[in-house]
């Protein structure tokens, strides 16, 4: 229990000097994507905070397993094009497929000919460094890196609640 | 134990410092289940004691520049109905602090890994379930140069959480992993259209002896080869574990060695992905206490061979699960989109998904072997020599269209086969128990914000071979959802197991929810029957026990 106490009241500690900061400095600090190593389908390592792109980027989770987020990929599939062509974005879809259907990403990603970027994470790293509960899970990245907006599940129409994000992030009308 | 919450406890003062200068960030989340329930004999739903129970974990994590520390509160006050029975109190479930760089990244505490394809080591966590083996010790990890990675770990796998305090395993677990990518590693192969990865891992064990009438292993070693190709559309992966002599409660006490093999060919282009896959597993079950069973502590993952399904009767009632002790199976699955604008494909094309997947008992020769020598030897086989002895298979197919903005429509169909005697679901019924399933998904689009998501689907059971009705007999289900984007949703489900032998439990499950969510907060509220069932996530499950009540859920994400 001493432990436990220590533990806490150090981890307070840490929190109390960073609510201290973050008043005192109120500059708007930004959440940022957190650093975790994956592979992409080619077995290519990329790091999560270094995607390399100069536009905006729309991070989602998803599964092979998971309705919803088909639903939603499958949905922005159809408005990629024009949404690479009017914001420059690009979409990273991590897929937390375990070693059970981790193989059938491929298959699923071109058999549905999408465009996105596909990362795996098979055991979760990434998914509990991004704070996520449950899939879909879905971040919206401005270009300096920071998260803008975050939203949770999938209805049909959400796809314009993030276009409109989108467009409010980019300042267009 | 004190040593370890004092050296977390320094770097986290030390991490405050730090935060001073630049802040640092941190991030989280967290989940909360609430049920009230009630007693409903009809369906032997029970109200427990305290009538309320309640599960809550939050996770913390604090990232500095290259330092990191991390926590997780777990509270169970007491345990929601289905999870894992020794479950309770508050407290603290883990726990770590680091330091990483582009070089190198060290753990100490808590930590989640996963070696190849995990048939070696995998320590995981997937809290809806209450499945938890993380490893609790020492880790690093080593870049020395592009396309290596080398990989150390060394501690004990969380147990259990009693009394708001982790529990340990008996045996302390330690492994190595190196991994290389040649197209990274050297730089003349980097444009080459060949692809290559390989790796090795080497696993160990430890657990005293204790047992007067047998002499077991202490250390029990793990080790295997992994290979990855990929040449412009086809892929191949290939891992090949082997077990040295680990006489457990899952073997009965042999001294076999055991083996794990798995092989997936993949081919995919523009709208046509194909996949094979055959895996061998025999004596394999790997636990850094020799004595449990169930899900608990596992060293390693063997994933079963067939696809997660979704649908709600599909996936609940006979659901299979890898048999660790023997076997072999495979699977084979085609995913294909016809062109949108051709006669066939319409307007917004059309996907047609076909999957196929069978498992075995493995061939287990046991001529001229006496079970009692001192060998401890029971039998011999070999990689992918199969029984006749059916366990599971499933055929299924699905066809997806959509018709308009407004209309798409999903059928799907499904057979499945399972051997109830050896991976057992249900205790009424014996022997195969062969389902067939259909179901009509349908999407309509309101307007922008507004839609409707409707499912029928209907379960099928063959009779037993003396002509009496298998388990509970045919089901049917209707599944309303209402939806208004980004925030509510509204849905109604009706189980009615109508085809039960007995008429008394011909019964309805009816169950209706709602829910809110914005950004990365979701609230929802359920009320209503729930069937008893297997509750799975990735291919690992739990039962969870029919019941009667109210379910409120919380989750938020920071």
């Amino acid at each position: 229990m001493k432990n436990i106490t220590l533990l806490f009241l150090s981890f307070s500690l840490a929190l109390g000097s960073f609510a201290q900061d973050d008043q005192g400095t109120d500059d708007g600090r930004q959440k940022k994507v957190a650093s975790v190593i994956l592979e992409d389908m080619d077995g290519n390592e990329v790091n999560t905070a270094d995607l390399g792109f100069d536009g905006p980027i729309i991070i989602s989770f998803w599964a092979t397993w998971c309705s919803p987020c088909k639903r939603e990929l499958n949905t922005i599939h159809e408005l990629y094009t024009d949404w690479q062509a009017d914001y420059g974005v690009n979409l990273v879809a991590v897929s937390i497929d375990d070693e059970k259907t981790k193989n059938s990403v491929p298959m699923y990603v071109n058999g549905k000919n999408w465009e996105y970027v596909v990362l795996m994470d098979p055991n979760g790293d990434f998914k509990r460094a991004m704070g996520v509960n449950n899939v879909p899970h879905t971040f919206l990245i401005d270009t300096d890196g920071n998260i803008v907006a975050t939203h949770t599940t999938y209805s049909p129409g959400d796809e314009y609640e993030l276009e409109d994000e989108l467009k409010e992030m980019l300042g267009i009308e | 134990m004190k040593k370890i919450a004092l050296c977390l406890a320094a770097a986290a003062m030390s991490l405050a410092g730090y935060s001073q200068n630049d802040g640092g960030s941190f991030t989280g989340n967290i989940e909360s289940t609430f049920q009230y329930l009630n007693a409903d004999t009809l369906i032997d739903a029970l109200q427990p004691d305290s009538k309320g129970l309640l599960n809550t974990y939050m996770n913390v994590f604090y990232t500095n520049g290259k330092f990191k520390a991390g926590m997780r509160f777990e509270s169970y006050l007491p345990r929601i109905q289905g999870y894992p029975n020794r479950f309770d109190g508050t407290g603290i479930g883990m726990r770590y602090i680091g330091y990483s760089d582009d070089f190198v990244d060290v753990t100490l505490g808590s930590f989640y890994e996963q070696f190849g394809s995990g048939m070696i080591f995998r320590a995981y966590e997937d809290r809806a379930l209450g499945y938890d083996n993380m490893m609790d010790g020492g880790r690093i990890i080593l870049r020395p140069i592009d396309g290596v990675t080398i990989k150390g770990v060394y501690g004990y796998q969380r147990l259990s959480f009693q009394g708001g305090r982790i529990v340990h395993a008996d045996g302390i677990v330690r492994g190595f992993d190196g991994d290389l990518n040649l197209n990274s590693a050297i730089k003349s192969l980097s444009r080459n259209s060949l692809k290559v990865n390989v790796g090795g891992s080497f696993v160990s064990k430890f657990q005293e002896d204790d047992r007067d009438d047998l002499i077991l292993p202490e250390n029990v070693g793990t080790y295997g080869g992994r290979i990855g190709l990929r040449y412009k559309r086809f892929s191949m992966d290939g891992e090949y574990i082997i077990k040295e002599q680990d006489p457990s409660t899952d073997n009965e006490y042999i001294y076999n060695y055991g083996h794990a093999a798995l092989m997936n060919f993949g081919y995919s282009q523009k709208g046509l992905g194909i996949i094979l896959s055959a895996k061998s597993v025999d004596n394999m079950s790997f636990r850094s206490d020799r004595t449990k069973d169930l899900q608990d502590v596992f060293i390693n993952y063997l994933p079963a061979m067939t696809k997660t399904h979704t649908y709600n009767l599909v996936a609940s009632l006979y659901p299979y699960a890898t048999q660790p002790v023997g076997e072999i199976a495979y699977q084979a699955e085609v995913l294909y989109t016809i062109k949108r604008g051709s006669k066939l494909g319409g307007k917004y094309g059309t996907s047609i998904n076909a999957n196929f997947s069978t498992a075995y008992l493995p061939n287990r020769n046991t001529d001229g072997i006496n079970p009692l020598d001192s060998t401890g030897v029971t039998y011999v086989t070999n990689p992918f020599s199969m029984s006749d002895s059916l366990l599971w298979r499933d055929i299924n197919v699905n066809i997806y269209r959509k018709f308009s903005k407004k209309f798409n429509l999903r059928l799907s169909y499904f057979n499945i086969s399972l051997n109830n005697d050896v991976a057992k679901v249900t205790d009424d019924a014996k022997g195969l128990i062969v389902s067939h399933i259909g179901v009509a998904e349908a999407g309509i689009k309101i307007n922008r914000k507004h839609s409707l998501r409707v499912e029928l689907q209907g379960l099928f059971l063959n009779k037993d071979s003396y002509g009496n009705i298998n388990d509970q007999g045919n089901w049917a289900t209707v599944l309303v959802e209402y939806n208004v984007s980004p925030h509510w949703f509204f849905s109604v489900l009706d189980q009615y197991n109508y085809g039960n032998p007995v008429d008394d439990l011909k019964v309805h499950y009816l169950y209706g929810s709602f829910g809110y969510s914005k950004e990365s907060t979701r609230i929802a509220l359920g009320y209503g029957r729930q069937r008893a069932g297997l509750f799975c996530v990735g291919g690992v499950c739990r039962f969870v026990p029919a019941s009667n009540g109210l379910t409120l859920s919380f989750t938020q994400s920071f």
